[in-house]
């Protein structure tokens, strides 16, 4: 038991989520931190993600929300001090941080120690050609590639490597010229292309269609090793894994290949010299044992939280223990909490990981899945045969789905096809190729999909065909629904394979069926150790296959479940995450027993630590009641998990499942769009007019009333956003003919749409319909960006006392009408003191974190005491005792998703957000637009600023960027507004115009550091001029703005302050000048 | 699927479905939680004489290979118990399904037990005696006590063989139901191999080393080959045990074996080596273990188990004489400690 002496470290969030880098890294920085914690040493932490667990009080010691980069980072270090430094805790963005402030070496001037892995070891395993020969040294394969300038040296290295072979444009961002060829033909067509991207291309060794295999290891300083976990790509090679569906353990490697690789994963980390965590990921060949490694990664990974989900094996905080200089043997199994840390945990159970993607979301974005990642979150299901966890993890995923079988049928033209080139459907596009009478052989030879699990597979479907033979209750074998429970069939699947007209009522006949017969489920416990020791574990999943519960239930009506928020998706992350673990917090502390009940393995709150019980399951109505009638809880916490717990709350209570906080019933109320319109009326509060509507005669009625622009937001949606702002009749027809369906089943809600209306968010908690503590935040860009996407001040800066005064009255009265206790959110349009409701939730919305952190007041916590029924006061603190500003920014992962438009409307686009604190909007902002991934220009500008209003609003930015001594680039109209107001520039040219300078190839050369583009109209053509800018400025990594509101409060920013002026001061530091 | 039922000999019942011989049979019923290496486990002969119970839950994904694969001729395990056994499989190497192959060697097995709670049982109460009842088989199972019968004699090779001859070391190896890749283990070594009967005494071949196999049941059923071990010691030629073959060359040395309450089946035993920080990951298969405490002066503990501290390996202080209660041939399992081999080479 040797430990460093080290007395306070430094840790490196990974800022915002993003594709590609999501909640994990929450997860991972939470259990890094806490250990620590437990060795007494004071913890720094750098992570402007504000609505992370991590960044929350009592976690770290100091926290900063500022950007991870070494600008900020070398502030941060210069001030605090630290003895040591930890880089493998915040993903890819600590990492590259952290090589650079070690390449620059200020490490070494500050005299930093960087704990665990060594930077050599990371810069060994980052760079590609320094990795293979690493991994030469003690060889092991790697994949072969060879870089080119031209098509015949291309012909040449694909002849040497063997068709097939990928070919990669050098330096091109976003896959952007690659492809795979099969032969000479494809070769030429493909070069050609990516030459055009690039002057060097990259040849590789093709191996799709390879099994793809990962390995999570674990080394301690004295060069003990441990595998804890592998895991097996259900797609193979040619689909990330960050896009694929993984089980965990590997499935289909016998013990040869299983221990072949395990070894070599061993030798890979003792030689690369890795102190903590790394995962290896291999390409195995489905006919022998012969491997490639593909990648390692000398950090925690989205694997390697998966794998600590998936075995209970607390890989980070083991991680961070091992970096302090523990050795493995030190430490102990902190789930049996009686064996060692040093052992690999046996498997009792399959897990199935699932991708969930957005791609709906975006304008014109290509729905194959490849070599890039797209996916925006995951799931893990948990079961005891592989048909069960698949069918769990579909319906977790959230996307309307019902499991593999009994959905809505998908339309299909070339099932062929779709087979073979995936696509975010292919799971379901295998289910409908099954029930069309594909073999799993026909079905194997198009995906390459192992076929043992196509013919998993096709038992659920053979269970389902024998069901869909019955069309009564009555008639099913109490064996075959034993047998359909097995494989993960929900009550609802059983109700439509036999033909039950009403879903929800015929869901809970079977329910009332099976359970007269018996046919329950049991918990069972992940222990690490498939039961061989005993376990006090508190992490637990429910399966058919089983015959007794292992938790013994008091009955003493002390638990509190919460529901957590499923799957991360644009619109639910972390945040709720935040809120959902804030609540088990304060249930515990009140002397509850905190029951989980998530499923999402980048959470915190999946962490058994983190409750008293943990239920790694479903958040159906059928899993939750299963859980409920076992748990018998004094409540039910529905409003900390977003949606998906409130949408259950009328179901529950129709089973007296008892609510805590806010009635089911005025839940109701507030979601309901006509009752909600109905109350509001009845209490005197505006909104803006609506109607739903079922025909076009209505629309067009209803818009001859109210004017355009309207919002449109179908029920049914065919392709493309769920909803639009249309300015004139055109759009809407277009939109309405694309993108949806009317009709009398189908109605389509029509409001309209105030222009150049400020909206301003009031996050609250009330207690028996009296508000009790509030936050009011503004908005930086005008009303018709999402709320989840637009840029949020609080406390307000420009927003009338009038107006603040006129949201509280309004506020006040809902929160009495709905007799609300616990967390809600309204949001309003205001303009000039006229103020309007657009929506209310009778929940914790996507600011709580932000306005609890900038406040220093935690708002779950008051609504959790509120819901126990605990009285509780009104702080003494409010909006107005603030003296310094927060700002909320939104992040954009518009690079991952090839030809998606990046513009933005109001349905959401952003897959994360971060928090920033300056003395006034202007650092605040600053701060915020840098941690998202903006860079302050340093000499030209593209401007293109829409309509005559939108020009007017960026004038006086085009003025500073002047006399700041920028040099602006200006596309026609706003050339000539430029010119007229005295603003010298230099006009440019549109895409479709054949004149020079053209703004396209001023982009290519990278000439321009800036581009604001804005979009005269809220509607997006697909291939226009401003697309192809916009597009061309994300692939390119050129900062781009699209919203004038925004552009400008961002210009003003840097051109009045510089980022030298910017004060480095801490979270607790903002709040305790604030006392005085 | 015909029915199937587990007995246990405290009256406990666990009922599924047959997917392997129709056949009623006894043994003591064990777990083994390894997640992978079901044709091994079944081929080792450690196994003779026991019912195994599988706690990874789906098995048969991916069949059962040709026989070169395999850890011995035939299965030894008396049956097989799973919760999900996968009738189809995938593999290249697989030639049949475990199904099938059961049936062919004419062993019950059975699908749709829930393995965890079984196990959780054998864990409280300890391993026990128990009896596969297959629906519409007639009961012919005998009345059996797993201690008593010497299994090392029914599975043990019946005369020598040789392998690799001519080499220039000559390792004795006694076969108390070696695994197959003990013997791969040595040949990849290049030494020769004499394989002889568990209670054949060899110390009138010549030979440079001495190698104690695995083998399954009660060690105090092979006191003769302890007593050939002891002659083996009045010299001074290196001597590695293995599982059994650890137990065997404790009691050689004086001290005592016990029975474990539920034994150690498993590809994920850490074991540390004593007073070093060096630490492996080990397949195991054993349900006796060497009491360390007994161990005289002469003899030191070399590795010890980290979850529950039972001794996983003895030496000699001064005499090139060792052993392990660990598998590390491996097969099924981790091959961490396969450098052992070497070490054992080493002093040829």
């Amino acid at each position: 038991m040797a430990r460093y002496s080290i007395k306070k470290v430094l840790l490196l969030g990974s800022g915002a989520l993003k594709i590609g880098e999501a909640g994990e890294f929450d997860y991972s920085g939470s259990q890094a931190l806490k250990a620590l914690k437990e060795e007494g040493i004071e913890t720094v932490l750098i992570n402007p993600n504000i609505a992370t667990v991590q960044t929350s009080e009592g976690i770290a010691d100091n926290v900063y929300f500022l950007p991870v980069t070494p600008y900020f980072v070398e502030r941060v270090v210069d001030k605090e001090r630290p003895d040591a430094i930890l880089l493998s805790f915040g993903g890819q963005t600590a990492l590259n941080c952290g090589v650079e402030l070690y390449e620059k070496g200020v490490l070494a001037r500050y005299n930093i120690q960087v704990l665990g892995t060594p930077v050599q070891a990371i810069i060994d395993t980052e760079d590609r050609e320094k990795f293979v020969q690493r991994l030469d040294e003690i060889g092991v394969k790697t994949i072969r590639s060879e870089a080119v300038c031209n098509t015949e040296q291309a012909r040449c290295a694909a002849v040497r490597l063997g068709y097939p072979v990928i070919i990669r444009a050098a330096y091109a961002l976003g896959g952007l010229g690659s492809g795979f060829c099969d032969d000479e033909q494809e070769l030429d067509a493909l070069c050609e292309k990516a030459f055009s991207f690039s002057s060097q291309v990259l040849v590789e060794k093709s191996l799709k269609g390879w099994k793809e295999i990962e390995y999570e290891v674990v080394r301690d300083r004295y060069d003990n090793c441990i595998t804890v976990c592998n895991m097996e790509n259900f797609d193979p090679l040619g689909v990330h894994t960050g896009e694929s569906i993984v089980v965990a353990p590997s499935q289909t490697l016998s013990n040869s290949e299983y221990h072949k690789l395990r070894e070599l994963a061993i030798r890979i980390i003792r030689h690369i010299g890795i102190v903590g965590e790394c995962n290896v990921q291999y390409a195995l060949d489905p006919e022998s044992e012969d491997y490639r490694v593909i990648e390692v990664n000398a950090r925690l990974s989205r694997s390697s939280a998966l794998a600590s989900k998936a075995t209970g094996y607390p890989l980070a905080f083991i991680a961070a223990k091992l970096s302090l200089g523990y050795g493995l043997f030190d430490l102990e199994n902190t789930v049996t909490k009686s064996t060692s840390a040093f052992f690999e945990p046996a498997l009792d159970y399959v897990v199935c990981k699932i991708p969930r993607w957005d791609l709906g979301k975006f304008h014109g974005v290509e729905r194959e899945i490849g070599s890039s990642m797209k996916s925006v979150g995951e799931v893990m299901a948990i079961g005891r045969t592989f048909e069960e966890a698949i069918q769990k993890g579909l319906r977790m995923i959230g996307q309307g789905m019902h499991g593999f079988v009994e959905n809505q049928e998908l339309k299909i033209t070339d099932i062929d096809k779709a087979l073979r080139e995936p696509t975010d459907k292919r799971i379901f596009v295998i289910s409908k190729a099954l029930r069309a009478g594909y073999t799993v052989e026909q079905i194997h030879s198009l995906t390459k999909i192992d076929k043992w699990f196509l013919h998993k597979l096709h038992n659920i479907m053979e269970t389902s065909k024998q069901l869909h033979a019955h069309h009564t209750l009555q008639t099913i074998p109490i064996g075959l629904l034993y047998k359909a429970k097995l494989q993960g069939f929900s009550d609802f699947q059983i109700a439509r394979a036999i033909g039950l007209d009403d879903m929800e009522q015929g869901s809970l006949k079977i329910r009332e069926y099976r359970k007269a017969f018996g046919v329950l489920p049991v918990v069972k416990q992940i222990d690490t150790l498939a039961a061989e020791y005993p376990a006090q574990t508190n992490y637990l999943y429910l399966t058919y296959s089983g015959t007794e519960d292992e938790v013994e239930y008091a009955d003493d009506h002390r638990s509190v479940i919460v529901l957590g928020s499923g799957a991360y998706r644009i619109g639910s992350s972390v945040e709720f995450d935040w809120c959902s673990v804030q609540a088990l917090n304060t249930i515990r502390k009140d002397g509850y027993r905190s029951v989980m009940i998530n499923y999402n393995p980048e959470t915190v709150s999946t962490d058994y630590d983190i409750c008293d019980r943990l239920y790694f399951d479903e958040l159906t109505f059928e899993r939750v009641m299963d859980i409920i009638e076992k748990e018998h809880p004094h409540g039910v916490i529905v409003s900390t998990g977003g949606q998906i717990p409130n949408n259950l709350a009328m179901q529950l209570d129709n089973l007296d499942v008892p609510i805590l906080g806010t009635s089911a019933a005025s839940i109701d109320n507030a979601e309901d769009r006509d009752k909600f319109s109905a109350m509001l009326d009845r209490i005197g509060v505006d909104q803006p007019e609506w109607r739903a509507l079922t025909s076009m005669e209505d629309i067009a009625a209803f818009i001859d009333k109210v004017g355009f622009p309207v919002l449109v937001r179908p029920s049914y949606v065919l392709s493309g956003a769920a909803m639009n702002v249309c300015s004139n009749n055109d759009e809407l027809n277009r939109f309405l003919k694309l993108a949806a369906n009317v009709s009398k089943k189908h109605p389509v809600v029509v409001s309209r749409f105030i222009e150049n209306a400020k909206e301003i968010e009031m996050d609250a908690v009330a207690q028996n319909g009296e508000i009790i503590a509030y936050a009011i935040s503004e908005h930086i860009e005008f009303a018709g960006v999402h709320s989840g996407d637009a840029t949020i001040q609080f406390p307000p800066q420009k927003t009338y006392i009038e107006t603040i005064r006129r949201i509280k009255r309004i506020s006040r009265k809902i929160a009495e009408e709905l007799r609300i206790s616990g967390p809600f959110n309204i949001q309003y349009l205001a303009r000039d003191n006229d103020i309007k409701v657009i929506e209310c939730n009778l929940r914790a919305s996507r600011s709580f974190p932000f306005v609890s952190k900038v406040l220093k007041l935690n708002f779950i916590d008051l609504a959790t005491r509120i819901m126990l029924g605990k009285k509780v006061e009104k702080p003494f603190k409010n909006l107005f005792d603030i003296d310094y500003v927060g700002i909320k920014a939104s992040q954009f992962s518009f690079n991952r998703l090839q030809n998606a438009d990046p513009v933005l409307g109001v349905d959401m686009a952003s897959t994360g957000e971060v928090g920033c604190l300056g003395e006034d909007t202007q650092c605040a902002i600053l701060k915020a637009m840098l941690s998202v991934g903006y860079r302050i220009p340093k000499k030209n500008i593209l401007l293109s600023t829409g309509d005559a209003k939108q020009k007017v609003e960026m004038l006086s930015a085009a003025h500073l960027l002047q006399q700041k001594g920028y040099s602006l680039f200006a596309t026609g109209g706003t050339s000539r507004y430029l010119t007229e107001n005295g603003i010298p520039n230099t006009l440019v040219y549109w895409p479709n115009e054949k004149s020079q300078p053209q703004a396209l190839d001023l982009l290519h050369r990278k000439e321009i550091d800036m581009v604001v583009n804005i979009p005269k109209d809220l509607t997006t053509g697909e291939l226009d001029n401003g697309y192809r800018i916009r597009r061309a400025a994300v692939d390119l990594n050129i900062p781009l703005f699209t919203n004038a509101r925004l552009a400008s409060a961002f210009i003003s920013a840097f051109c009045t302050l510089s980022v030298d002026d910017l004060i480095i001061k801490s979270w607790a530091e903002y709040e305790n000048e604030n006392k005085c | 699927m015909r029915k199937a039922t587990l007995i246990l000999d405290d009256g406990t019942r666990f009922c599924g479905h047959s997917f392997g011989a129709f056949r009623n049979i006894g043994g003591e019923v064990v777990f083994n939680t390894a997640m992978t290496g079901y044709p091994e486990s079944l081929t080792d002969p450690s196994y003779a004489g026991q019912i195994m119970v599988l706690t990874y839950p789906l098995i048969g994904n991916y069949g059962v290979p040709a026989n070169d694969l395999w850890e011995s001729t035939q299965i030894h395990a008396e049956a097989l118990i799973v919760s999900d056994y996968s009738e189809d499989y995938s593999h290249w190497n697989a030639k049949e399904s475990l199904g099938d192959w059961l049936k062919r060697e004419q062993r019950p097995a059975i699908t749709g037990i829930d393995t965890r709670a079984l196990t959780r049982l054998l864990r409280e109460r300890g391993v026990m005696m128990g009896r596969i009842e297959i629906e519409g088989v007639e009961d012919t199972s005998l009345d059996l006590d797993y201690g008593v019968i010497n299994y090392v004699e029914t599975v043990s090779c019946q005369d020598i063989i040789r392998y690799n001859e001519g080499a220039e070391e000559r390792v004795v190896l006694i076969d108390c139901g070696v695994k197959t890749n003990i013997i791969r283990c040595l040949m990849k070594r290049g030494v020769e191999i004499i394989r002889v009967p568990w209670d054949y005494d060899f110390n009138s071949l010549d030979f440079d080393g001495l190698l104690i196999s695995n083998g399954p049941g009660n060690p105090d059923n092979c006191q003769v080959t302890v007593n050939h071990i002891q002659r083996a010691m009045q010299n001074n030629k290196p001597v590695f045990g293995i599982c059994m073959g650890n137990q065997l060359l404790a009691k050689a040395s004086g001290a005592t074996v016990y029975k474990l309450k539920y034994g150690h089946r498993s590809h994920n035993q850490p074991v540390r080596m004593v007073g070093t920080e060096r630490c492996f990951i080990t397949s195991q298969n054993h349900g006796y273990a060497v009491d360390g405490t007994t161990l005289n002066e002469e003899w030191l503990p070399l590795f010890e188990n980290m979850n529950d501290g039972s001794n996983e390996g003895i030496r000699h202080r001064y005499k090139p004489w060792f052993s392990v209660q660990f598998h590390p041939e491996a097969a099924a399992g981790p091959t961490d400690t396969e450098f052992l081999f070497d070490e054992f080479i080493k002093l040829l």
